[in-house]
């Protein structure tokens, strides 16, 4: 998994949502550890295809049910 | 409606341009100060509008709320929260003093989430669809204020949102008159919040007339019932108060600052901007305060006026306080000092009035010199003046001919 993916995601969560970055760790869930609600994951998403230059379709963003999840589709499709 | 249901207020909250919240405001009241200033936004300049003042708050809402809160909200829901929860700690209410579903909230707004509406469209204009935030319409649905006040709250006895332009926060007030009168509700959390001051609110009322162009005397551009006049001052800001059934406040040990004895409320059907000269539809609607509070005109002390500062809609204030009460109550309109709030004017002055009647003073009227000889009722000018009351009314007026008139009695 990319330090610098995960790291890059949870500054976007904690600017977003508030969530410590340090607390944005791989196996948290978006909605049942980190309270983030779906108005919140598609500002993330926005924010996470400009930094990383990816396409998070509506779709995929359903099965990104971690921050793990997240990190995994970011690398792969960069 | 049980005519045995005692309406008592026992919390305030405000933000406003005079102060970040009611005591600072009061003070700042009575002292004489003015909230209106040169506004620093790029667009005045820009489209070079002929408003170039305004009464800015403060204290910026910004500044207060934690940053992620903020950003989730338009900056009227921003002072409605800011202004909710001095109030709900001023009344001593907490977690488990009231049961939920015996809680309202009910807070108004003119405008609602006008500065989310234009931010958000330039994004769509200048980056697409993705840039638009998905928060863009909670923050300008003019419910929002309200929603995220009873959201934070828990309240589910209702959660309404009045709006009637000007009057929207007094008639929040009178709705929770209403609800807690009818068993609905036992504590209602009510007010009204606004800011809009932003470009396309400043350029429509330049256009239509209604806004002063005192731009190089900021602090005397609002001056109602002064012969100098020339238009309001849009101004920004919430005020909210806590308002119980009087056995439920006694029986929790609150501190009850005044009651709200009586609401009336009508319509012009005069004119989509402008009041009707003879005063017809404001004074019907202070007749009706009167009457369902039990109040003879003839105890009415003083009227906190809804006076914008405007040539026409002043005199025709004072038409129709002389027609519903008579000649001898005492005057004043803190709109020389606050500017106008729209939207949550009613609300802030409401406050005004219950703490007129607690302390026994009314504010002067900022700004008035020249009393305008068309008024010939006692306005208080040059410096607050003591008198005991025994009961006061709020005028709040609005765009389309909305009339609410509150009525205060002493706690």
């Amino acid at each position: 998994m990319s330090d610098n993916v995960l790291t890059g995601l949870a500054e976007i969560v904690e600017e977003v949502a508030g969530v410590a970055a340090d607390d944005v760790t791989a196996e948290k869930s978006f909605v049942d550890d980190l309270d983030i609600d779906s108005l919140s994951m598609v500002e993330i998403a926005v924010q996470a295809e400009d930094k990383f230059g990816v396409k998070i379709p509506d779709d995929e963003l359903a099965n990104l049910k971690t921050v793990g999840d997240a990190v995994n589709y970011i690398t792969s499709n960069k | 409606m049980s005519s045995e249901v005692d309406v008592v207020i026992t919390g305030l909250g405000a933000t406003t341009p005079l102060g970040g919240d009611v005591t600072s405001t009061w003070d700042a009241l009575l002292a004489g100060k003015s909230g209106v200033g040169r506004m620093t936004h790029e667009w005045v300049e820009k489209y070079d509008l002929p408003v170039k003042i305004a009464s800015q708050l403060v204290v910026d809402p910004t500044e207060v709320l934690p940053r992620v809160e903020a950003r989730r909200l338009d900056r009227s829901e921003q002072v409605a929260i800011v202004a909710s929860r001095q109030a709900w700690a001023d009344a001593g209410h907490g977690d488990d003093t009231v049961d939920r579903q015996r809680l309202a909230v009910i807070i108004g707004t003119g405008i609602g989430g006008a500065i989310t509406l234009l931010t958000q469209d330039d994004l769509l204009e200048q980056h697409g669809l993705r840039k638009v935030s998905p928060l863009t319409v909670p923050m300008l649905m003019p419910n929002g204020p309200a929603a995220h006040v009873g959201l934070e709250l828990k309240a589910q006895a209702g959660v309404h949102a009045p709006v009637s332009a000007c009057a929207s926060g007094a008639e929040a007030i009178a709705w929770a008159y209403r609800m807690i009168k009818s068993g609905e509700a036992d504590v209602v959390v009510a007010g009204g919040a606004e800011a809009c001051i932003t470009a396309i609110p400043v350029a429509g009322f330049s256009q239509a007339r209604t806004m002063s162009t005192r731009n190089d005397e900021p602090e005397k551009a609002s001056r109602p019932f002064d012969t100098g006049r020339d238009g309001f001052v849009l101004g920004e800001g919430a005020g909210v108060m806590v308002l119980e059934r009087r056995e439920f406040a006694e029986a929790r040990g609150a501190r009850v600052y005044g009651r709200l004895a009586g609401i009336g409320t009508s319509a012009d059907g005069y004119h989509i901007t402008a009041p009707d000269p003879e005063g017809v539809g404001q004074s019907r609607a202070i007749a009706a305060a009167l009457r369902s509070g039990g109040i003879d005109p003839s105890d009415v002390g003083h009227v906190n006026c809804h006076a914008t500062s405007t040539p026409v809609g002043d005199v025709a204030e004072t038409v129709a306080i002389r027609k519903a009460i008579g000649d001898h109550p005492v005057l004043t309109a803190p709109k020389g000092a606050l500017g106008h709030l729209l939207g949550a004017a009613g609300a802030v002055e409401a406050i005004v009035t219950v703490l007129s009647i607690r302390d026994g003073i009314v504010p002067q009227t900022l700004n008035l010199e020249n009393l305008d000889p068309a008024v010939t009722l006692d306005v208080v000018a040059g410096e607050p003046r003591k008198i005991k009351l025994d009961a006061a009314v709020n005028d709040s007026f609005g765009f389309g001919g909305h009339n609410v008139a509150l009525a205060f009695t002493p706690a």
